[in-house]
């Protein structure tokens, strides 16, 4: 019996360590094709990238005769396909030849050496002077080198559904000033209009990043002064602990789920919220405010599964204020996506050409408007036929010039994580704001290694 | 020489399983001592056993170790073990036409594969799913378990996916037993409850202890169908092991200390695995 116990028990052993490991692999790269990887939206019936990167391969592959550009999409949720990105380009054998990245991430795979510094390309590349400078610095390390081309940038705001205003007696060129004329609001609708989400705040981690900038980052970068980053100061190169502004923004939050103004607790924590909002919630007129995105019309273009033409017509669009209604009076936040050479790419020169193809002025052009992205060419934001393309892009490429851009550090997203952790305990009820914020504090402690400054 | 050509056929065998099954455990064995980070990091170092006392220091992680004993004791041995054995008894009684439905509808859940189940319970149990419209038809109180009771929801899937094996096991267990014994019980006065208890369980024992240690190691590592219903989720009610672990190593990036926590995890199986081969041990 003895032996074929220990027998057992070591199989036993070994085939549980056999499901906890997995084998990925891979192929050699060639040097007439370019790999080009991206990622694919999670609505089957969006398919606004990979038209878009047809038509420019398309045009690359005539321009370079011999040359063949394969696409290796990856069709997951943001943080699955940050995953997923850094374990192909930790080996030459899966890396692609050109990879989008996230600003939000990009300084962290930067620090791990798994881009290649593009400043030698950029130099022979006129069109790059078009490029505005926080674009620019969007995608620069910590060494000074640029590690990304930004194919636009988003800024955000309050859409507002007119449908629901008219309901509620709220007018239809709604402006609050003060937080405390936002949850008005809110109220209003909740007690006049039955059946609608009054105010939908994305909330903790199942939303991911989502949460963290669209929905807290928006109303901490509204409290006190507005001078200096509230999350990391940057004449220390310390993480910022939670102080007032951080426990009004929780307050906040904690006050739309208690009172009820948001949606309902169990489908915020959806993970697939965030695409039931974009798609169903606000066509159907069933969301009265939404904190969101400049890029909520890409799903509701001719063509993307969920057409609404004239959704400028019933969505109306107001700035974010700030919390007492203290200069400059509002609130964006700022990221976007870059273009990156993986520093394992086996076709590197091949994969800027790509990335020149792409940021021409036609085709960036070509690519805001059909993303509903912001410009970051300066010739493109000049353009009559880019202002006018759809309605709301005057309105959030004017925020361009007061938005604010995350701390993008390596421990970003980790803080960005306690971040949305802090949320979830006020959404759910789990905790006190004053909980939360002393659980932020020692989590933040934790990530960053002792990195903290209390201020 | 005799001896090199008896050993000579299994080396292949022997060489795939080095290089696929023990290279990787050794490899995941190294990382759990090291720093490793998937990103944000520029070289990793050995930090010892720091990853392991980080764990027992981490309120989440013993969270997820207590999410993942309730888990198993309601899934594996309550649930999935006793339905079985219930189910396969009440089979051997019943007539054919039964037998073979009940079986077949017992066994699809088996068949379906892990994502396409967890997606089924997931539209079961949701707030606008079947079976609140079920609750909403009999004018009895709505649920909404994924939300107010995530553990108990994901167990219940597991049960409703995984019973069928255990009634496979207890059937083939079942039929082993000699009809003269359970005859003579029967003479003997016997009733239904003390034939199962000092008739059927004592001679189907070993078969009990292999399902039992089957189904706990099987549920230990389930986490396709609680990611699909939950994430873990809300909050990390329903954050098990497994997925305790792809949030550290995957999400948050710390690939060291996600490696720990699995050696950790083998480390529970091996505790349950050791009390089953105890229990097979003892002579009746």
């Amino acid at each position: 019996m003895r032996p074929t116990a220990a027998l057992s028990a070591l199989l036993t052993a070994a085939l549980a360590a056999t499901a906890l490991t997995g084998c990925g692999s891979g192929s050699g790269s060639s040097p007439n094709t370019l790999k080009v990887s991206y990622k694919q939206s999670t609505d089957n019936s969006v398919k606004v990238m990979d038209t878009y990167l047809a038509g420019v391969k398309k045009e690359f592959e005539k321009k370079y005769p011999g040359k063949k550009v394969e696409f290796v999409p990856i069709k997951a949720p943001d943080s699955e396909y940050y995953t997923k990105v850094q374990q192909m380009l930790r080996s030459p054998r899966t890396a692609p030849d050109l990879v989008y990245e996230d600003t939000f991430l990009i300084n962290s795979d930067i620090t791990s050496g798994y881009l290649k510094p593009l400043d030698p390309y950029l130099a022979k590349w006129p069109d790059w002077n078009q490029f505005i400078g926080t674009a620019k610095a969007a995608a620069r390390g910590q060494d000074g080198k640029t590690y990304g081309v930004p194919d636009g940038t988003d800024t955000r705001g309050l859409w507002f559904d007119r449908r629901v205003f008219a309901k509620a007696g709220l007018p239809a060129d709604w402006q609050p000033k003060t937080w405390a004329d936002v949850l008005a609001a809110a109220r209003t609708i909740k007690q006049k209009v039955p059946g609608v989400t009054p105010l939908n705040v994305y909330t903790g981690k199942p939303a991911g990043e989502r949460s963290t900038m669209q929905g807290f980052e928006m109303l901490l970068y509204g409290t006190g002064q507005g001078t200096s980053d509230p999350l990391y100061d940057s004449a220390t190169k310390k993480w910022i602990t939670a102080g007032q502004g951080f426990k009004d923004a929780l307050t906040f939050v904690e006050t739309v789920y208690k009172e009820k103004l948001g949606p309902d607790v169990s489908d915020a924590l959806d993970p697939n919220f965030a695409t039931t909002v974009n798609g169903e919630l606000l066509p159907q007129g069933k969301i009265g405010i939404d904190l969101d995105g400049s890029w909520l019309p890409q799903a509701w273009l001719a063509g993307s599964g969920h057409d609404w033409p004239d959704w400028s017509k019933q969505l109306g669009l107001a700035y974010m204020p700030t919390q007492n209604g203290q200069a400059p009076g509002k609130v964006s936040m700022s990221g976007g996506w870059t273009w990156a050479v993986p520093a394992k790419a086996g076709n590197p020169d091949l994969a800027f050409d790509f990335i020149k193809a792409m940021q021409s002025e036609a085709n960036a052009k070509k690519w805001y408007i059909a993303n509903s992205g912001i410009s970051v060419r300066k010739d493109v934001a000049k353009d009559p036929s880019y202002a006018t393309a759809q309605p709301g892009i005057k309105f959030f490429t004017d925020l361009v010039a007061t938005t604010h851009y995350r701390p993008a550090y390596p421990a970003y997203p980790k803080v960005s994580t306690a971040v949305q952790e802090a949320m979830e305990g006020v959404t759910t009820g789990d905790a006190s704001v004053e909980k939360a914020a002393s659980a932020y504090d020692s989590t933040l402690k934790d990530v960053t290694g002792g990195q903290v400054i209390q201020k | 020489m005799r001896r090199l050509t008896r050993v000579l056929p299994l080396a292949p065998a022997v060489v795939l399983l080095l290089l696929f099954l023990a290279g990787p455990i050794a490899y995941c064995v190294y990382i759990a001592f090291t720093d490793l980070q998937l990103t944000g990091q520029a070289h990793a170092s050995f930090v010892g056993f720091g990853n392991f006392r980080h764990a027992f220091h981490d309120a989440e992680f013993r969270n997820a170790v207590w999410l993942t004993l309730v888990f198993t004791v309601l899934s594996s041995l309550v649930g999935q073990n006793t339905l079985g054995l219930a189910l396969a008894a009440l089979m051997k009684r019943a007539s054919k036409p039964v037998r073979t439905l009940t079986g077949g509808v017992v066994i699809t859940a088996w068949v379906l594969p892990e994502v396409v189940a967890g997606f089924l319970l997931y539209a079961f149990f949701r707030r606008e799913g079947t079976l609140n419209a079920l609750l909403d038809w009999l004018h009895l109180p709505r649920q909404n378990w994924l939300f107010t009771l995530p553990v108990l929801a994901v167990s219940f899937a597991n049960v409703w996916r995984g019973t069928a094996f255990s009634m496979l096991v207890y059937s083939a267990a079942l039929d082993e037993i000699p009809s003269e014994i359970t005859e003579a019980a029967e003479v003997d006065g016997a009733g239904g409850w003390r034939r199962m208890w000092h008739i059927t369980l004592p001679m189907i024992r070993r078969s009990i202890g292999t399902n039992l240690m089957l189904n706990t190691l099987q549920t230990l590592s389930v986490f396709g169908l609680i990611w699909v219903m939950t994430r873990g989720g809300p909050g990390n009610r329903s954050q098990t092991l497994p997925l305790f672990m792809y949030e550290q190593a995957f999400q948050n990036s710390m690939i060291g200390y996600g490696t720990a926590v699995a050696l950790l995890l083998l480390v529970v199986g091996s505790l349950f695995s050791v009390v089953y081969l105890r229990l097979l041990r003892t002579e009746v």
